[in-house]
């Protein structure tokens, strides 16, 4: 549905010309350098993504132009020029250009030009939209607050706007409140209320970081169909190289508030000059094909015996007797679910948010208890034990062979201990060292996940994410476990980083002789990663079988639109898959 | 972005510090906070050594000094000569009778000083009930003189004698109701949020029970039922645990709000994975966590307790007389003649006033301090 690769025209006159901007924070200890002397161009008609990291200050770049940089952050020198005739709806105006940058933040100067010329969708679709007001009052004020209209044709007018963002029955959805749609309807109403004033230049900031990857796919196509039919200019900032593939004529990469290269898309995914540009190309092309090191010792060691198999679970969630809700609604999160873990294999659990996935890895290891069905493990002596029928205290042997590496390496650790004490705290418990032998042990485990020993006696707010993660898998295998259950260990790390892990918990699982369940909701990290792949759909597992064959043959309807909907990290794939849409059968 | 809390550029050990550290790092930003701080401190140690700061027997009376106005300190006393020397002195008041209404008036008699020494020599009083000092912070360098630096009551006590001594019974009381209030309140709402379903339901309605309550009356009607021949120390213990009665339900919602946050926490969850005991999942992972968000409200309910026992006193419903408390000397203060004729008996409201702020700005400095770890700005 993407249009295809269109040749950028690099000569032509620019919509917003950004030169040597710098946005200050004022911190303590002297500012702190946001955007550091960043300059580049949008062309009209055409959209520029800005691409980096996290905190590479891609966002305030993008909020400096309109001038809502949080304070303490102002922008300290540089212009952003907007020549407004060169947008499509200014082109009647007459040559006009402002200097954006030297305008009062406060100054009816921009808030004329917010919204009317340059208008802002966000990351977080919840909570950009206000909850006390409906969908249609809120694009209605939009519209209100920069023409002269009466309420009829403005509600009029909302309505047509929520037909081309292709909200269903716009009529009737018009009346209804932000918690009352999805999270994609909420984005389309974002963006229509960001094309109220049909503005020449639309700034997108993460909008389909917080989505799903199907409903990612259909915003994609839609901001680029809506951008082609009003001739808006999109300046779109990313962390994904997949996204960028799939819509940018032209990218800047940023990196600590500077831009490292910039140019057009082909040139800059197939020659990359700067090294942070060659690294980030890498890492992302690096996953989304099964890892070599992993096929080699599947040809080495394949998988023996069953270690694990999980019948007809289920897991119900009573909604709370709230006085709210209808008492005791329920929620089936894991649906009959059957599965089988052997040992030494990977098995990756993918699905989209709310299909049950991490509820399935929690009820496996029993942080929830299971409504039904059995969970049989196999001990190291060769006992087979049903673990859904034992009681919390039989659980401790078990629960030293299966162990868990948690999604947010922030919330996962305790932030007032040590990271000694983290690590150290399963063989506190079970009694398996102490003191000195204790330290030994915590300073061999971190060795193993390329911690320093001089990390012990610092507390976990000392790391950063890559970190952090790395010390909540030595906390996992310092019981020696058989089974890791890994919740979307990655998902919270730049792609950088998270290749980086992935071969972490590779190179453990050769010394270690560990078996991996992996819940993503990435199949590029699975695909790597994982050996065997099940596809959860609404608590239900629709297909599963070896990665590569549900990967290039998916059978189930489910699985080929999750799989189409995934962008790809190459601008000549553009176009030329043919994206489905699952619907379930009423 | 880092949050500023933890930069290792300000601090180059914040790699190593624990919690308290970076709590005491978040908590001296707050310049008012800190001014609170010492203004309490320097309240307690006043209520800790009272004896040897207040200058008199708060019930020594002196029947020529009745309702004697509040007498200037001058540090430097002139010579006849010129000359000059450092004697902290104050003026002295002589008595005069008006004929006509016999109304006593009080005038500055320049002839006549009263001289204070430092740490001078006082009359014998039994410290702590252990043992006698007679050295006061400041005394009449004469023995037998009396000085009024805040004036005098209506039977010619010291006001600031008496008013140092109430900060004994005014701030403990806080202390010891809130310590009471809060075995309550981290019992109860502990429970209540540990547990959850039925316990939780059934401490939350008796937790909204008590707030619908209205509090006055049941503070009168309490204290009212308290038998009127009981000896001081009774009745200031029966005081603080009708306090503490009503003050609990603040906190067990706290305790409970922190637990139903927490217990979901993955850190809390990875170490029921490890295998810790349901006792050390609670003492060694949930409590620190939520240590220093319970300072905090204790730090916010001490002073609502200090203005609950002033109240009550005032009305003549908590401590009596001979104790000495705040409320229990702004009772004096309560009739239209004492604001024409004594205005200084108001001087023990200051004192609340005081303290409460400071306790307050203490409080709030602690609570933004508390969690070291949420990011700055939010």
């Amino acid at each position: 549905m993407t249009a295809p690769l269109r040749p950028a025209d690099l000569t032509a006159p620019a919509v917003i010309e950004v030169k040597n901007l710098v946005t200050e924070f004022a911190t303590r200890h002297g500012p702190f350098r946001a955007v550091d002397d960043v300059s580049f161009s949008l062309k009209p008609g055409k959209t520029l993504c800005l691409v980096g990291e996290s905190g590479s200050g891609k966002s305030v770049t993008a909020r400096s132009i309109l001038q809502i940089v949080d304070p303490p952050g102002r922008i300290v020198s540089g212009s952003v020029m907007l020549n407004r005739h060169l947008t499509a709806r200014g082109a009647e105006a007459g040559i006009h250009s402002i200097d954006l940058a030297a305008l009062n933040p406060r100054s009816a100067a921009i808030r004329a030009i917010r919204g009317r010329d340059i208008a802002m969708i966000f990351q977080e679709p919840m909570s950009s939209l206000s909850p006390v007001h409906t969908i249609g009052n809120q694009i209605g004020e939009a519209i209100r607050l920069h023409e002269n209209v009466t309420k009829k044709e403005a509600r009029a007018r909302v309505i047509d706007l929520l037909r081309k963002v292709e909200i269903p029955n716009p009529d009737k959805t018009i009346d209804r409140y932000p918690f009352e749609y999805s999270g994609g309807m909420r984005q389309r109403a974002m963006i229509a209320m960001a094309l109220a004033c049909s503005p020449g230049v639309l700034i997108a900031d993460e909008p389909t970081t917080a989505l799903d990857v199907t409903t990612q796919a259909e915003i994609l196509s839609l901001i680029k169909k809506l951008q082609d039919s009003e001739g808006m200019s999109v300046l779109f900032i990313t962390h994904d190289m997949g996204v960028v593939a799939e819509i940018a004529d032209e990218v800047a990469v940023m990196r600590y508030g500077k831009i490292v290269e910039q140019g057009e898309t082909l040139a800059i995914f197939e020659n990359p000059q700067h090294d942070y540009t060659k690294m980030l190309l890498g890492s992302v092309k690096q996953l989304d094909k099964p890892s070599p090191r992993r096929l080699a010792r599947r040809a080495a060691h394949p998988p023996g015996e069953t270690l694990l198999s999980v019948e007809n679970l289920n897991k119900t969630f009573f909604i709370d007797s709230g006085s709210f809700f209808k008492t005791g609604e329920a929620l089936k999160a894991v649906d009959g679910v059957t599965l089988t873990l052997r040992a030494g294999e990977n098995l990756g659990i993918v699905g989209e948010s709310g299909s049950g996935k991490s509820t399935l890895g929690r009820t496996i290891i029993r942080v929830y208890e299971a409504n039904g069905g059995a969970i049989n493990y196999t001990f190291r002596d060769g006992r087979t034990v049903d673990l859904a029928a034992l009681k919390d205290r039989a659980l401790a042997p078990a629960r030293r062979d299966l162990r868990m590496v948690f999604q947010d390496p922030f919330a996962s650790l305790n932030p007032r201990m040590t990271v000694a004490q983290i690590v150290g705290e399963p063989l506190l418990v079970n009694g398996l060292a102490q003191g000195e032998a204790l330290k030994a042990r915590v300073a061999e485990l971190l060795g193993m996940v390329g911690l320093p020993a001089s990390a012990m006696e610092r507390y976990p707010h000392a790391f950063s994410g890559g970190q952090r993660q790395r010390i909540g898998i030595a906390r996992a295998i310092a019981l020696e476990p058989r089974i890791i259950i890994a919740d979307e260990a990655t998902s919270a790390l730049d792609v950088s980083l998270r290749s980086q892990v992935l071969d972490l918990l590779l190179e453990l699982q050769e010394r270690l002789n560990l078996s991996f369940i992996f819940i993503s909701h990435d199949i590029a990290v699975i695909r790597y990663f994982c050996d065997r792949i099940a596809v959860m759909y609404r608590g239900k597992i629709v297909e599963e079988g070896p990665t590569e064959e549900v990967c290039t043959h998916p059978r189930h309807a489910y699985t080929q639109s999750l799989l189409s909907a995934v962008p790809h990290p190459d601008p000549r794939m553009r176009g030329t898959r043919v994206r489905t849409r699952y619907r379930e059968a009423p | 972005m880092s949050s500023a809390t933890l930069d290792t550029r300000q601090h180059p050990t914040a790699d190593q510090a624990s919690q308290w550290r970076l709590m005491w790092w978040a908590f001296r930003r707050h310049k008012l906070a800190v001014t609170g701080l010492i203004i309490v401190f320097l309240l307690y140690f006043i209520a800790a050594f009272a004896e040897v700061i207040a200058p008199y027997d708060p019930d020594l009376s002196n029947a020529r000094a009745i309702n004697h106005p509040p007498q200037g300190l001058h540090l430097i006393k002139t010579g006849p000569d010129g000359g000059w020397r450092f004697q902290p002195h104050v003026t002295a008041m002589a008595q005069k009778r008006d004929p006509m209404t016999l109304a006593t008036t009080f005038a500055p008699d320049p002839t006549r000083t009263v001289d204070i020494e430092i740490f001078g020599k006082g009359a014998p009083v039994t410290m702590w009930g252990l043992f006698t000092v007679e050295r006061r912070l400041i005394a009449p360098k004469v023995p037998g003189e009396r000085f009024y630096l805040i004036g005098a009551d209506r039977l010619g006590r010291d006001m600031l004698s008496r008013i140092i001594y109430g900060t004994r019974i005014s701030m403990s009381i806080g202390l010891i109701g809130v310590a009471m209030s809060l075995v309550l309140g981290i019992l109860l709402g502990g429970l209540s949020g540990y547990y959850g379903g039925w316990v939780d339901a059934t401490v939350q309605r008796i937790v909204e029970f008590k707030l619908s309550m209205p509090t006055i009356p049941i503070w009168l009607g309490l204290s009212a039922a308290l038998p009127q021949d009981w000896p001081p120390t009774w009745r200031y213990f029966a005081i603080t645990v009708i306090l503490s009665l009503i003050g609990w339900t603040e906190l067990a919602r706290v305790v409970r709000g922190r637990f139903l946050a927490l217990r979901t926490e993955d850190f809390v969850v990875a170490a029921r994975l490890d295998g810790c005991s349901q006792m050390r999942v609670i003492f060694r992972h949930m409590l620190p966590s939520m240590v220093s968000h319970i300072i905090a409200s204790v730090s916010l309910a001490i002073p609502m307790m200090i203005i609950a026992e002033t109240s009550l006193s005032f009305l003549g419903l908590g401590l009596l007389p001979p104790t000495i408390s705040w409320g229990v000397l702004l009772k004096e203060a309560q009739n239209v003649r004492t604001i024409a004729e004594a205005p200084w008996l108001f001087s023990p409201g200051v004192a609340v006033c005081i303290a409460v702020l400071a306790l307050n700005f203490l409080g709030d400095g602690m609570r933004d301090a508390a969690d070291p770890y949420a990011q700055e700005g939010r």
